[in-house]
């Protein structure tokens, strides 16, 4: 087997994060935090360094009077952004949109 | 009273154990050298409590605690608490994130960080 089928082999979880290095990913996180932005860096607790990091916050709150729920989204963009790894729900790679 | 069935068992992830220590100590540090090279900076520390203070990065350990000096609450009226806080130790487990200044981010340097610290692990 050459290096570099070596390289791409997918034979253990972490391995999905490693070839999504340098591609933009989307990461759950607890309490209902999203974040997308280019994997720079990583390691085995997935603590992460992300470049161009769009974070959305989704909250809940109930109306005092319809008791209604109300969804609330808020986004912010952070340049480059250290996420601790104990918060990490999910990493999905990038979308491929072809 | 059951044989402890375990026992063999047990040796198993002991060894894993092993095995994973003495990879982590020449790796695993990809993070704790990183914030080393930020010493010095301005960086903004945000906690699980919504909490984000600003200040120079003083001191970084492995366990990623951090020290912060002329620290400030980013969000000053909702943690008034915080105004007369100057300098402070940050517990590594309650950090939520760190926005880094981009002026300290080598995007090549860490790549090849990363695949050296994936290839040990």
């Amino acid at each position: 087997m050459g290096s570099t089928e070596e390289e791409s082999a997918v034979k253990e979880p972490l391995d999905l994060i490693r070839l999504s290095l340098d591609e933009r990913i989307y990461v759950k996180l607890r309490h209902d935090r999203e974040l997308r932005g280019k994997l720079h860096a990583y390691d085995q607790h997935l603590n992460m360094i992300l470049g161009d990091v769009e974070e959305i916050v989704t909250t809940v709150e109930i109306d005092d009077e319809t008791y209604e729920e109300i969804v609330r989204t808020t986004r912010r963009t952070v340049p480059f952004l250290f996420v601790r790894g104990d918060g990490v729900i999910l990493v999905s790679p990038p979308l491929r949109t072809a | 009273m059951a044989p402890p069935l375990f026992v063999g068992d047990v040796t198993l992830p002991l060894q894993f154990l092993d095995r994973k220590q003495s990879r982590t100590q020449s790796h695993a540090m990809l993070f704790f050298s990183y914030f080393k090279d930020l010493v010095g900076r301005e960086v903004t520390v945000e906690l699980k409590n919504d909490l984000a203070i600003r200040g120079t990065l003083i001191s970084v350990d492995q366990y990623l605690n951090i020290k912060l000096e002329n620290t400030r609450a980013v969000d000053q009226d909702n943690f008034p608490h915080m105004l007369s806080v100057r300098n402070c130790f940050i517990r590594g487990s309650v950090v939520r994130y760190v926005q880094l200044p981009p002026e300290g981010v080598d995007v090549d340097l860490l790549h090849d960080a990363t695949r050296r610290e994936a290839r040990g692990g």
